[in-house]
């Protein structure tokens, strides 16, 4: 789970004399919101965001068509002169927590990836941890997903693995998470199959309790800060 | 107004075996037939008699090469295809051959004008089944290769589907989403909770066949009011404007409160309004013309009520 398996490699850069409309097209071109801008050498030296660009454009642009002057005013502004210098950037060898921890914290769409000599080898952005938490949580194959209630000791997780296991059944994946009942944890499995009905009883008579999906969902969604 | 219905039952059905701990086994068509023949419906029926289909017809849908590979997977005796939910037996090609088969026959006989509808009690199932996979106890793809014959072989140009089943759909669905002649319109349980983890309301159907999908999501828990109202608010107005020429159903019974194999709590009485919508529509589109296919429903205790109320409506709808 590393940063540099997950960030975009084929990163789409610009310089920093390059002009602001030149900047616009290539992000729409590329459907990115995001431009390291980077020295000839490739040291990163900024970031430029699609809404630094729409600051940086009077409220004409938006009203109306403007006219040829201000376009000309415009388009002397430079990405130096809007972009976000020394921006907060990750190496490639930090892992995708701490690149989900960093993006929450520094409130920014995607982080530049550099080395150890300030060279930029990607970017990731909050697209890329979305992929990578899909593959995470398996959902990209079919399944079904179980709740399932269980005592906090030693040795539960095993046995539920166990179960479904005998069942020739493949996990997409498994999470734990907090009960409110505070020596209760609730096992999240995604199991790749339509047929769980045995297994359910299964796990029934080994005396854990299976949760309705909606009883977890509705009680423990996060209240928004 | 009494109507001519169609009944496809062959016992060969319950030659694909599935092995232990399957849901999807040979007892649910006994128990199928079970239910309409204690209620003398047998009689008022045109019983249907399946033939092998023709590989045409299978081609119009699935690759060729997987067809091959499933014919020989099963004469090889491999118990399993594609996953471990697809267990089956030697005989598993000839009588997923056979299913497409009854199914184009009973689909013939309404396009022929000598029944109004039928009801098709097949097995293998198919909704679940891809264009080169099978998935979910499903290997081709019934009711789609039902939509590929009618347009084909019948020169029609609309065909709306109805999936009710509590899974979504998702070969059906697959096959069709580039396709603006095939109207796809599935309400399932909430793929967050229920396999095959697609069919959420956001799948609309893809280029020229965006907005000939459509999916209504069901949260674990609910039941016959959110059906009804999740019908009216989203399947209601995309066929009136679609008016589709026929109409199939993929007819799953694993929604009913008392199927373990999902959360959601539809009533025997649910089931009836369901398909009573879906015969008023056809009267009100497509002449009638309506050829119901059975997918899942593996409550083999509610299973007889719940086809004999399928039939009974479908006869007198």
């Amino acid at each position: 789970m590393f940063v540099s398996r997950s960030m975009t490699q084929k990163v789409i850069c610009i310089g920093p004399d390059a002009g602001i409309f030149e900047a616009q097209e290539l992000m729409a071109e590329n459907k990115v919101r995001h431009l390291p801008v980077t020295k000839s050498d490739g040291r990163l030296i900024g970031i430029v965001t699609d809404r630094d660009i729409r600051s940086a454009l009077p409220y004409k642009f938006f009203k109306k068509a403007p006219s040829e002057e201000e376009k000309q005013n415009v388009s002397q502004l430079k990405i130096k002169d809007i972009m976000t210098s020394n921006p907060i950037t990750i190496s490639p060898t930090y892992t995708i927590q701490d690149a989900l921890l960093m993006i929450q914290d520094a409130k920014v769409g995607a982080l530049p990836v550099v080395d150890e000599d300030s060279m930029l080898q990607g970017i990731i952005s909050v697209r890329d941890l979305l992929r990578a938490f899909i593959n995470v949580l398996g959902i990209g194959e079919p399944g079904t997903l179980l709740c399932i209630l269980v005592e906090e000791k030693v040795g539960q997780l095993k046995k539920i693995v166990d179960a479904i296991t005998e069942e020739n059944i493949s996990f997409g994946s498994v999470l734990v998470a907090r009960y409110w009942d505070k020596d209760m944890r609730a096992v999240f499995t995604y199991l790749l199959t339509l047929n769980v009905a045995h297994v359910k009883e299964k796990l029934t008579k080994l005396g854990f309790t299976l949760l309705e999906p909606m009883e977890w969902y509705l009680d423990q969604l996060p209240k928004n800060e | 107004m009494s109507k001519r219905t169609g009944f496809l039952y062959d016992e060969r059905y319950q030659q694909h075996l599935t092995g232990n701990y399957h849901p999807e086994i040979p007892d649910r068509l006994p128990a199928v037939y079970k239910g309409i023949g204690d209620a003398g419906l047998l009689d008022k029926l045109t019983l249907i008699e399946a033939t092998p289909a023709d590989l045409k017809w299978l081609e119009s849908v699935h690759d060729a090469n997987y067809i091959k590979r499933f014919e020989s997977a099963c004469s090889i005796g491999h118990n399993i295809f594609d996953s471990p939910d697809n267990q089956m037996c030697t005989a598993s090609y000839e009588i997923a051959l056979l299913a497409v088969g009854g199914v184009l026959e009973a689909v013939r006989l309404v396009m022929e004008g000598k029944l109004d509808n039928a009801f098709c009690a097949v097995r293998p199932p198919g909704h679940h089944a891809e264009v080169d996979k099978a998935m979910g106890f499903c290997y081709f793809n019934n009711i789609a290769i039902a939509a590929r014959y009618i347009q084909q072989k019948w020169g029609i140009e609309r065909v709306g589907i109805i999936d009710f089943d509590v899974h979504h759909g998702n070969g059906t669905q697959h096959i069709f989403e580039r396709d603006p002649t095939v109207f796809y319109y599935s309400i399932h349980q909430h793929p967050t909770f229920a396999y095959p983890g697609t069919g959420r309301e956001f799948e609309l159907g893809k280029d020229a066949g965006h907005g000939y999908t459509k999916n209504s999501p069901v949260l674990p828990g609910q039941g016959d009011s959110e059906y009804k109202a999740l019908m009216q608010r989203d399947l209601f107005p995309a066929f009136e404007d679609f008016k589709p020429e026929v109409i199939l159903v993929s007819s799953g019974f694993d929604a009913h409160i008392d199927d373990n194999m999902s959360d959601i709590k539809l009533t025997t009485e649910g089931f009836s309004w369901i398909i009573e919508t879906i015969v008023g529509m056809a009267d009100r589109y497509s002449k009638g013309r309506l050829i119901s296919i059975l997918e899942g429903g593996y409550s083999i205790r509610r299973l007889p009520e719940l086809a004999r109320n399928h039939v009974e409506i479908l006869l007198n709808g």
